[in-house]
């Protein structure tokens, strides 16, 4: 079966590349193991942790960082345009390409953040909490949220917090079962003429505050129900992320698969890419395990099957490797120097992955795949956590790459 | 290269305990007496294989869809760990109820003799409240009818002999529902296959794949079964004959869960057993078959993926098919479940939490206003038809109708 371009990993990498590329007029196949990374999303991509302009700080990065492969300039120009990118999918993403806003961890720590989904707690880049009064209220026997952590966050910042829970008897019968009051499932019973009667119980909890902060678990599927509850409380009303499976995450990933089908790819979710075939140092096609004998040929190839949490690349007792094909990897072989003992230090494990040209190119015992490059946390140089870089390598990568693909 | 390092032969160990399979549950999301995927699965197996007595009598409602072993990024069997738990450690004996829905061909050859009256008496308010009190099969659902005559039976009639004229063959497995319920199914096969230029034959003893034996708990049964079928397929693959089926269901029961839950060895014919469109489709794809379509076929058509199409990953071939006919107006359905699940649907238990499950698809058929709803699956078409009154078809009914048979055969010559 043939396609312009195979794109291999469905996360937000490869959902990226894959739009970027359909809506460029190629016919495109993404094949993904299994769901991807966006499941633990925080409610904000991050391009660098920084207090400092985006220009300013990237110019100190190592030239094997992805961002330093692609230029500064180059990094803020696609930066700027990723907002209109996901709105295309109904995604409202809020920030800026030029420096840092703040996000609020389910923790109740402020943290740099980069784009936001619209309807969660932003704090403005001077650092200064929106409100100074505020209600957070959780939902009665939701776990996965933890009210106190968040105030105790807040008074940190100079901001008094009222807590509450309230109850909903939609949600009794989750509460029969622990392990089933989970994000996911409160998500699918809160809606429609729910909504009305817990705008009308949060609303009256939060009386006399000036805005209410809730864990951000309504709409699998659209933003819809969130917004219908904002329109129908008497006050603001702000998301904060709950641990994970994270609602928005999710959302995000389905809004952005059905709208890379929507333009006309092809997503087939739950099977492994296998093996490729070469033929002098291109990739003439792929063989996956549902599939068999039939082989995906395509002219160009995108590598985005992320990091050692989707294996895209893994560690056994020989090394670190590359799965599918076997590729280059930038990781030392001695096991040694993989860990740091200090556990909250950089590790340097996490910066290990696939080795790439300037281009992005992949390559074979040193030999340069012509048409297969590797996008988002797949790639080595970069450390996601410490460096707060996750979504923009992500994001950026994969915009990239489909611009050389196309050019 | 990627290699799994476990202690056990099924791959709990590989969880990350991650979460994301219970997303993707679809009992788990209306069923909150279901401990759902990762603690009927690999979280509960850990304890299982220290004591049984932790087996929960509750992985019961587990549907066997498989969705979460699609969304896990782990790899872990999930589906198969439940169902392998469940007829090993069960201490609940299957009843009449689960022999009556389990024996698919036993009650398929009855019914069929007899079509007229059973179809009648499965519609009679009487026996359907009878059964829902006494058996526990629920008087919401609607049987789907049996046909006068078994394919089979025709085929023998009317086609068996004129398929020698042929020098290529396929072998057809037809399963229980288009012999005994909806042989028009069998037929349009057979009338896209010789219309390529391939004659049909059949398996000698072909047996029901057990899908439903399996899931009411008729393991040993199942086994006996797979055990002839794998028999019969092994005959034809020494013939040089791929074997086809038109259900999602029966080829992944044949290629998957013969080896996963039965234990039965059939990686040499695994890769020869597949669904007809996945055939049609390579033939096409490698320029060695044309089908050529009617100008004045004009349909709108919605797919939707049943779950263990969705685990083969082949909703690909079927569609791309079906993408080919130029008069059709093609809508790619959410890939979600449909809530019946084989014979779990017709369980007074579980009817309602079936039809909870079934709801996104109901809603977004009505959005859609198809014609036609294709669906690789015979139990899905029963589930969609009773809830929603469309027309549902399986893609090969829909490819032949749309064929121009002359010119196809003119093609292939
Ligand atoms: C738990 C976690 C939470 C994070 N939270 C944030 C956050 O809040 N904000 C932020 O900015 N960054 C975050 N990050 C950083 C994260 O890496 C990126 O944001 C981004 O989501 C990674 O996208 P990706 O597409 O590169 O990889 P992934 O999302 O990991 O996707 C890779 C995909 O490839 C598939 N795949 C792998 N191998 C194969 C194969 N052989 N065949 C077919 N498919 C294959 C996998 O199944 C998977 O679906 C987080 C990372 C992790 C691990
Ligand atoms: S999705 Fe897979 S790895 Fe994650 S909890 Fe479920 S079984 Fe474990
Ligand atoms: S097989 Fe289906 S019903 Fe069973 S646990 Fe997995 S997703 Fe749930």
């Amino acid at each position: 079966m043939k396609f312009d371009s195979i794109i291999i990993g469905g996360g937000l990498s490869g959902l990226v590349a894959g739009i970027s590329l359909q809506s460029k007029g190629r016919r495109t196949l993404i094949v993904s193991a299994g769901q991807s990374a966006l499941h633990f999303f925080s409610g904000s991509f991050e391009l660098y942790n920084t207090d400092k302009s985006y220009q300013e700080a990237l110019k100190g990065l190592d030239e094997s960082h992805p961002y330093s492969k692609m230029g500064i300039e180059r990094v803020l120009e696609l930066a700027s345009g990723v907002p209109a990118f996901f709105s295309q999918a109904g995604i409202k993403l809020l920030g800026s390409a030029d420096c840092n806003h703040f996000r609020l961890t389910p923790m109740g720590v402020r943290k740099p953040a980069w784009l936001t989904l619209d309807g969660y707690v932003k704090i403005p880049s001077d650092g200064k909490f929106p409100y100074k009064n505020v209600t957070i209220a959780n939902l009665e026997g939701f776990l996965d949220f933890h009210t106190e952590f968040i105030a105790a966050g807040l008074a940190e910042q100079g901001v008094n917090a009222r807590i509450c829970s309230v109850s909903l008897p939609e949600l009794d019968y989750l509460r029969t079962n622990p392990t089933e009051m989970r994000s996911t499932n409160i998500a699918r019973a809160v809606k429609g003429d729910v909504l009305g009667a817990l705008a009308q119980k949060l609303s009256a909890a939060a009386s006399g505050t000036e805005a209410i902060l809730m864990p951000a678990v309504l709409g699998l599927e659209s933003p819809q129900a969130a917004e219908s509850l904002k329109a129908r409380c008497d006050l603001p009303v702000e998301f904060v992320a709950t641990l994970p499976p994270s609602v928005p995450g999710i959302r995000t990933q389905l809004m952005l698969r059905s709208y890379y089908q929507k333009i006309g790819g092809t997503y087939m979710l739950g099977d492994t890419v296998e093996e490729g075939l070469f033929e002098d140092d291109i990739l003439k096609g792929i063989r996956t395990v549902n599939h068999a004998d039939t082989v995906f040929e395509a002219d160009s190839f995108v590598l985005a099957s992320g990091s050692f949490f989707s294996r895209g690349v893994m560690a056994s007792q020989e090394g670190v490797y590359e799965p599918i094909f076997g590729l280059d990897v930038d990781a030392p072989s001695d096991r040694g120097q993989w860990y740091q003992e200090k556990m909250f230090e950089a590790q340097p494990y996490m910066k290990f992955g696939v080795h790439t040209d300037k281009d992005f190119k992949v390559s074979v015992s040193g030999r340069t795949i012509g048409n297969v490059y590797a996008a988002g946390s797949v790639l080595s140089g970069f450390n996601a956590v410490k460096e707060g870089c996750g979504a923009g390598v992500s994001i950026l990568t994969a915009l990239d790459v489909a611009e050389k693909i196309t050019r | 290269m990627n290699k799994e390092i476990n202690t056990n032969e099924n791959n709990f160990e590989q969880c990350i305990k991650c979460t994301i399979c219970t997303v993707y549950c679809p009992v788990m999301a209306v069923n909150p007496d279901y401990p759902g995927p990762k603690q009927a699965g690999p979280d509960g197996e850990r304890y299982r294989l220290k004591d049984p007595k932790f087996f929960d009598e509750a992985l019961k409602y587990c549907m066997n869809c498989k969705r979460c072993e699609v969304a896990c990024p782990s790899n872990v069997k999930i589906g198969d760990i439940i169902q392998k738990a469940r007829l090993d450690y069960s201490s609940k004996k299957p009843g009449l109820r689960e022999f009556a829905l389990a024996n698919t061909d036993l009650l398929g050859t009855v019914a069929t003799t007899m079509a007229p009256i059973v179809n009648g008496t499965l519609k009679m308010g009487v026996v359907k409240s009878a059964m829902h009190g006494i058996i526990g099969v629920d008087k919401h659902r609607q049987f789907p009818s049996y046909s006068g005559q078994k394919f089979t039976t025709w085929f023998r009639k009317n086609a068996q002999s004129k398929q020698e004229e042929y020098s290529r063959f396929v072998t057809y497995f037809h399963g229980c529902y288009a012999n005994y319920n909806y042989p028009k199914l069998a037929k349009d096969f057979v009338k896209i296959m010789n219309a390529l230029g391939y004659g049909v034959h059949l398996m000698d003893k072909e047996k029901c794949c057990g899908v439903a034996l399996i899931s009411n708990g008729f393991k040993k049964k199942a086994a006996k079964q797979a055990a002839t079928n794998l028999d019969c397929i092994r005959e034809a693959v020494r013939r040089g004959e791929p074997v086809l089926g038109t259900s999602s269901t029966c080829a992944f029961t044949i290629r998957d869960e013969y080896e996963h839950i039965l234990g039965m060895d059939n990686s040499d014919v695994r890769d020869s057993v597949m669904l007809a469109t996945r055939f049609i489709f390579k033939l096409i794809d490698a320029g060695k078959a044309k089908l050529v379509f009617r100008d004045d076929y004009r349909r709108r058509i919605a797919y939707h993926t049943p779950c263990h199409m969705e685990k083969l990953g082949w909703s690909i071939y079927s569609t791309s098919l079906m993408k080919m006919i130029p008069g059709v107006d093609f809508v790619m359905m959410d890939s979600q479940c449909c809530g019946i699940a084989g014979t779990y649907g017709f369980k007074k238990e579980n009817y309602p939490y079936s039809q909870k499950i079934g709801e996104g698809v109901f809603r977004q058929i009505s959005e859609i206003q198809p014609d036609i709803v294709a669906t690789d699956c015979e139990t899905c078409k029963w589930q969609i038809e009773m809830s929603t009154g469309a027309h549902v078809e399986n893609p090969i009914t829909i490819i032949a109708d749309a064929l121009d048979v002359e010119a196809t055969i003119a093609a292939n010559k």
